[in-house]
This record gives C-alpha cells, sequence and structure tokens, in this order.
C-alpha cells in the first residue's frame, strides 16, 4: 500500500489484472512511456501490426474467436484516426474492445500540437463510451471501467485517452472492484411472466421460426449448447443471421440456412410465411428484413435481446424479452420441460405441415449454381475448401463482398466463434487482421481468411505480422479482378455500366507472397484445386492462395431491390423475369 | 407513397409528431453534453431547447432538460439510447401537454423608447411576473418567465414597442405534488 506508479505502469497493471494476454498495436510519439514499460510485463505479448486499423481488425478477430476483450493500443493523432474505422466495425457488430490511445501532453491539447487530434470527439459516435484521463488519479478507475463498460451488457469499443504526461505522472494504484454498478446498468433482469407468455405463443404456433443472431455467440459457447437443446425440444426450424453463423450447426437437418438478402429460399420464405418468429439476439437488420413494410406481415414477433433500445427499433415486436440470451433460453427450455412435457410430440404433429412446405422451398435447391471443368465456380471453391478442412476445427475470417456471401452460404460452421466477418459495417479489408487475432488467440488451429482480391489489398501488409509471429494464416482470395458485389450491382441495376469495379493492375499474389517471406498458390482450373487446397493447408507457414474464379459469376440467391423476403432471385435462370428498375436504383 | 425498390428500407409513414420534454440527470463531467446532443444529432433528431447545470455540487450531477419533436417510437428510441450513455443517472420524459408537469422558460427583454412606451411594455407583460432588471431614461431590461408560447407572444407584442434583442432559456421542468421521478 501506499506504492506510487507511473501511468503507464498502472495501465500494466490493470491490463494484467484483467488479465490481458496480447495487445495489438503500433507505438508512437505520444505513447512512449506505455511501450517503455512493456519490457517489464511478461506476461503481456505485445502484436506488432503494419497499420492501427489492422489492429483494431486483428484485436477484433482476437475478441470475436476467444469471447475475450481485444486489445488496442495506439498512439495520438493519426494513431488514433487510423483505428476508427475498426472501431466502428466494433460498434456494429458488438465486438468488446479496449483502446487505449496516447495523447499529447495535458496543457498541449487545443493547441493543435504535433499528432494531435481531438480522439475522444471523433470516437465519441463509434465507442460505448471513451474517456479522456486528465487526472493520474482517475487511470485506475477509468482502465477497470473501460474492461466493464466493453464486455457488459451488449459488448463494444470504449478508448481510453491518455495523455503523454498522465503517462508518467504517479498515483496509488487500486484494483478492480468487484461486481461494481455503473449507474445501474446492470443486466436486465426479465420476468419468469415473460417467458410464459413466450411459451404460450410457442403453444399456439403452427408456423413458428427461430430467428438467431450474434447475440448468441456474445452470450458464450453456453449460449449456443441451450439454443440446440432448445430448438430440439420445439422441433421448430431455425435460420440465423450472417453474425450467428456456427451457434446452430450449419448441417442439421432443421437449419435452413442463413436469411437475409443472400439467405436461402427456404429461410426467407419461412420468415415470410411463419406465424410466430422469434427472435434470439438479432437485431433486424436492413439486410435482413429487406421491405420492412412487408416483412414477415402474418408473424407475432417475439424479440428476446440484452440490448433495451434494440427492442421496437426497427421492427414493432408483440413480446420483447430483455436478458442475457442464455439465460433466457435456459429459462424457456427448463420452463418447457416443466410445464409441457408432451409439448415436444404435439408440436410436431402440429407443424409438420409447416415442415412439408419447407421441404417443398427446399427442392428449390437456392444454392446451386452452374459448376464448370474448365474454370473455377467460386462457389466450388469454398465448398472445396469446406470438404477438405471440415475434420479439423477450423477458423474463417472474411473480407466482404462476393467472397463473403459465398463462403457464409457454402461453408457450413458446427460451433460458434469460428466465423469472423464483418457484417453491419462492411468493412473491406477486415479479414486478413482479423485472421492474424484469431491464429494469436488459436496458434495451432487452422485459420482461413476466405478473401476478395480487392478487400485484401486494403490491409494486405499485415501479412508482414503474420510472418514476423509466425502466424500461419492462410489467406483464399477468390480472385476474379473484380470489386464482385460492386459490379454484380452494376449489372442488376446500371446496365452493366461497370463503371471503376475493374482493377486492371493486380499484384501477382504468388509473388507478392513470396516478397513478404510466405508462400504463395495459385490455382487456375478445377482438376487442380483439391491438391492446392491441401497443400495450402499443409503448409505451417503463412500462404497467400490466389485462386482464379470465373469473373462473371454472380451471388445467388439474392432479395433484389425493394422486394419481399417471398420475391427473390434465384439464379441465372430466374434474373430475366424480375429487373430492378426506377427508383429503387438510387435507394440500393 | 411510392413502392420502394430499394434493398434500403424505405420510410414507411410517419407518424404523429409529439413534443417532449426529456429531463435527464447526468454526472457533471467534460463531454457529458456532447454525449447526449450527439446522440439526438446522430440521428437526425431535432432539439428544440436545452437547459442545463449543476444541481448537486456534492455528488457532482447536472440536470439537462431537453424539449424535442418526434413520433412515439422516435421518442422511445431516444429515451433507451439515453439510458445506455454511461454518464447518464435516470432518464425522465414528459408530453408537453401533461398536467402533471410544470414547464418554464426565462427570458430577458431589452427594450429602448420613452417612459411612455415603456410603461407599454411592462403593462403588455404583466401576466407573466416581469421583474425590471435595469432601467435607463430611455430604455428598460425586463425577466419574465412563462412558457414556450406565451413569450413567443410576448415577443411578438413588444416587436412594434421598441424591443431591440431578446435572450431566452431553455425551458425547465418539474413535476406538480409531493411526487418525486424515480
Amino acid at each position: 500500500m501506499g506504492n506510487l506508479y507511473s501511468g503507464a505502469e498502472i495501465v500494466f497493471k490493470s491490463l494484467e489484472d484483467q488479465k490481458v494476454e496480447y495487445i495489438f498495436g503500433y507505438p508512437g510519439g505520444a505513447v512512449l512511456p506505455i511501450y517503455d514499460e512493456l519490457k517489464n510485463h511478461p506476461t503481456i505479448k505485445h502484436i506488432l501490426v503494419r497499420h492501427e486499423q489492422g489492429a483494431g481488425h486483428a484485436a477484433e478477430g482476437y475478441a470475436r474467436s476467444s469471447g475475450k476483450p481485444g486489445v488496442v493500443l495506439v498512439t495520438s493523432g493519426p494513431g488514433a484516426t487510423n483505428v476508427v474505422t475498426a472501431l466502428t466495425d466494433a460498434y456494429m457488430d458488438s465486438v468488446p474492445l479496449v483502446c487505449i490511445s496516447g495523447q499529447v501532453p495535458t496543457h498541449l491539447i487545443g493547441t493543435d500540437a504535433f499528432q494531435e487530434c481531438d480522439t475522444t470527439g471523433i470516437t465519441r459516435p463509434c465507442t460505448k463510451h471513451n474517456w479522456l484521463v486528465k487526472d493520474i488519479n482517475d487511470l485506475p478507475r477509468i482502465m477497470h471501467e473501460a474492461f466493464e463498460v466493453a464486455t457488459t451488457g451488449r459488448p463494444g469499443p470504449v478508448l481510453v485517452d491518455i495523455p503523454k504526461d498522465v503517462q508518467f505522472a504517479k498515483a496509488k494504484y487500486f484494483k478492480p472492484k468487484k461486481e461494481k454498478k455503473l449507474n445501474g446498468k446492470t443486466l436486465n433482469k426479465f420476468d419468469q411472466k415473460a417467458i410464459d407468455q413466450l411459451i404460450e405463443l410457442m403453444k399456439k404456433a403452427s408456423k413458428p421460426v427461430f430467428y438467431t443472431g450474434g447475440g448468441v455467440i456474445n452470450s458464450g459457447p453456453k449460449a449456443s449448447e441451450l439454443l440446440r437443446e432448445l430448438v430440439a425440444l420445439t422441433g421448430f426450424p431455425i435460420t440465423s443471421t450472417l453474425q450467428g453463423l456456427g451457434a446452430y450447426p450449419g448441417d442439421d437437418n432443421q437449419f435452413l440456412g442463413m436469411l437475409g438478402m443472400h439467405g436461402t429460399y427456404e429461410a426467407n420464405n419461412a420468415m415470410h410465411d411463419c406465424d410466430l418468429l422469434i427472435n434470439i439476439g438479432a437485431r433486424f437488420d436492413d439486410r435482413i428484413t429487406g421491405k420492412i413494410d412487408e416483412f414477415s406481415p402474418k408473424s407475432k414477433k417475439v424479440h428476446i435481446d440484452i440490448d433495451p433500445s434494440s427492442i421496437n427499433k426497427i421492427v414493432k415486436v408483440d413480446l420483447s424479452i430483455v436478458g442475457d440470451v442464455a439465460e433466457v433460453i435456459s429459462a424457456t427450455s427448463k420452463t418447457l420441460k416443466k410445464k409441457n412435457l408432451n409439448l415436444e410430440k404435439s408440436n410436431k404433429q402440429k407443424i409438420s405441415k409447416w415442415w412439408k412446405q419447407i421441404q417443398k422451398w427446399r427442392t428449390k435447391q437456392s444454392l446451386n449454381f452452374i459448376n464448370s471443368d474448365t474454370i473455377i465456380k467460386p462457389q466450388h471453391a469454398v465448398q472445396r475448401l469446406y470438404e477438405l478442412t471440415k475434420n479439423q476445427d477450423t477458423y474463417i475470417t472474411t473480407e466482404v463482398g462476393q467472397h463473403q456471401m459465398w463462403a457464409a452460404q457454402h461453408y457450413k460452421f458446427n460451433k460458434p466463434n469460428r466465423w469472423m466477418t464483418s457484417g453491419g459495417l462492411g468493412t473491406m479489408g477486415y479479414g486478413l487482421p482479423a485472421a492474424v487475432g484469431v491464429q494469436v488467440a488459436h496458434p495451432k488451429k487452422l485459420v482461413v481468411d476466405i478473401a476478395g482480391e480487392a478487400s485484401v489489398l486494403m490491409t494486405i501488409q499485415e501479412m508482414s505480422t503474420a510472418v514476423q509471429y509466425n502466424l500461419p494464416i492462410k489467406i483464399f482470395i477468390l480472385n476474379n479482378q473484380y470489386m464482385g458485389m460492386v459490379r454484380q450491382w452494376q449489372e442488376l441495376l446500371h446496365e452493366k455500366n461497370y463503371s471503376e469495379s475493374y482493377s486492371s493492375a493486380l499484384p501477382d499474389f504468388v509473388k507478392l507472397a513470396e516478397a513478404y517471406g510466405c508462400i504463395g498458390i495459385r490455382a487456375k482450373s478445377p482438376n487442380e484445386l483439391d491438391k492446392k487446397i491441401e497443400e495450402m493447408i499443409n503448409v505451417d507457414k503463412p500462404v497467400i492462395f490466389d485462386c482464379l474464379v470465373d469473373q462473371e459469376e454472380n451471388c445467388f440467391p439474392m432479395i433484389p431491390s425493394g422486394k419481399p423476403h417471398n420475391k427473390m432471385l434465384l439464379g441465372p435462370r430466374d434474373q430475366e423475369e424480375s429487373k430492378i428498375t426506377g427508383k429503387g436504383k438510387a435507394l440500393v | 407513397m411510392v413502392k420502394s425498390r430499394s434493398a434500403y428500407s424505405t420510410p414507411s409513414k410517419v407518424g404523429k409528431l409529439d413534443t417532449h420534454i426529456f429531463v435527464v440527470w447526468v454526472d457533471n463531467e467534460a463531454g457529458v453534453l456532447a454525449r447526449v446532443v450527439g446522440l439526438f444529432s446522430g440521428r437526425g433528431y431535432n432539439i428544440e431547447s436545452l437547459a442545463v447545470a449543476e444541481i448537486d455540487h456534492k455528488k457532482n450531477l447536472s440536470r439537462v432538460t431537453i424539449v424535442t419533436t418526434g413520433t412515439p417510437q422516435v421518442i422511445e428510441q431516444i429515451t433507451l439510447q439515453l439510458k445506455k450513455l454511461v454518464p447518464v443517472h435516470k432518464v425522465a420524459n414528459f408530453k408537453r401537454e401533461d398536467k402533471k408537469v410544470i414547464f418554464k422558460e426565462m427570458a430577458l427583454l431589452k427594450v429602448v423608447g420613452n417612459s411612455a412606451k415603456i410603461k407599454k411594455v411592462l403593462n403588455a407583460c404583466k401576466k407573466y411576473n416581469p421583474v425590471i432588471l435595469d432601467k435607463t431614461n430611455k430604455s428598460v431590461v425586463i425577466q419574465i418567465t412563462a412558457l414556450r408560447r406565451e413569450i413567443d407572444s410576448v415577443i411578438k407584442n413588444l416587436k412594434p414597442l421598441g424591443l431591440v434583442s431578446a435572450s431566452r432559456t431553455g425551458a425547465v421542468a418539474m413535476t406538480r405534488g409531493a411526487e418525486i421521478f424515480n
């Protein structure tokens, strides 16, 4: 007691007490005292990235695959502004991040000092909360509060901005208090009555569907187990959002596949025609709902979410249960078992017609594509990757675009925390640094970034990070030389005017890999694909895999602009009939 | 309404707009007002008036009173979003028509004119407890406290009588009776 520590020491002491093992960062003038202190704390390993955005996404990948908060350390000014994209990404997708940024000394704040920017001002709308530490005595409290805010309720990013003089100043340190209450913002306790109401609705339903999202993943692995139990108990069909994939086994018969703009025919039709929609930890995102006034018109809607402000934000619901997903599901299953031991059977009878209808939709095989034996179809490439990696515990990250949707459609996830993708913000360049973070958290596991050649070039510099720390990430590029999703929209909406969506001077990815000191592999035809993928998996080094795919392929099925769920475009053959015209173009 | 052909939802029918008064208890710390106001501006919600001051020095608490208009859905969303902010302790929200709540605004009005005109001016705002804060032989500064629309009308009436400057606070609110909002 009574020992005085410098601000930099306090930062590390609190990181140790928060059980932080890795920080992702980049040094600079305003954080030098913290970097100086790094050597004294061997339990904390620093991963040096090549760009602060990479640090943010790597921390996201780390957090999403491990369930622990990701920690980022950047300098003032450009260091902080570079991390803004990653913070916004984490905010949209509810990823717990603690970002520590250096700031110019207190007396220089507001003077346009070198590398000064209003970091807390800039990051205010893209964090759950942020702090500018002006008094060293506040630092221990703020550091602990930062972790508390980031990880509780709906998780998200926070930022602590520490001026350089505060890093040098000395103060007492204290450990985190247990069970701290943040203005009473602790978990919302739900009512058993609401659970009973939910069960009443379930009993009455003849066309029910579960619609689950990232909240199930965020609630922890236990939530996924409980979800599986509940789905089995009820016999209801289940669909998932992009972020929720893996919470329920992708190859299970009750799983309808992903829903939404590029979701399956059966999932979207089930959403449209159902009479009971149970949303668990999803947020009625506009890529999910499509046209809002025609969204699931005939259903009673239930929304289970930890965030009270998510309820009735977009879709008005009939029953809302605010609480942690795992607890709500567990209470529901318990009550089901206690009250209605034979609900399972009676329900099955009642909903058998619904299942028949779903089977009919399934026969459309909406994920089908016309394969080729001369050119690699991107969907085929993802399918082969899945088949060749499904026997080991594989972690997949993606960039943003067509390849992301193909990955979501054709790669089947069986466990939570195995799928890291930028959904809300749609950040191109997310996947490679995220893979770095995932591999840091799981050094022995196979980590693959399913990428597009355009996206991956946005953060390609992080290959250097992967090489430095021997992180054998696999960058699996579906290379069609186009910004594929942009090209697809231009084809459908802008009379094939492919304005600026073609990259005519791409690097040679094999040589690029070699330049970075990793392995480059190229696959040009379907008959060599398997062999090459196996080669990639078996290398214990970072790999850039340049998979040359069909340039013209589009991502189907899709809900075209302004159409409700039951009016999907199914594939090349279906396209001619439903063209998008008029005002919708402006609104996409 | 134009049929939507977009992947983004088009606005559905805008519901009835109501004027609401939010009362927000916050920690009095740097940036807290920016957080509260940013939440409105970031969502495109308009603020009609704003009053903020520390009310408890010991507990370091400030009370923010915000007048805004919105559909019931927007108002609910604002309430829930405000509650999520870390420095926010509690949030109350009243309709302007709410009979259980007192709303008041204050205005300082400067009138330039001869004594006859000034007499007329004082007469015109007699109903709103005018307090003379400053008087010279050709000007007067008056303080009145009243409702927004009352001040609106006073200002309108005083313009021809030589009103040269008006300064107004935002509304503040308090519930009637012995109960306090929790």
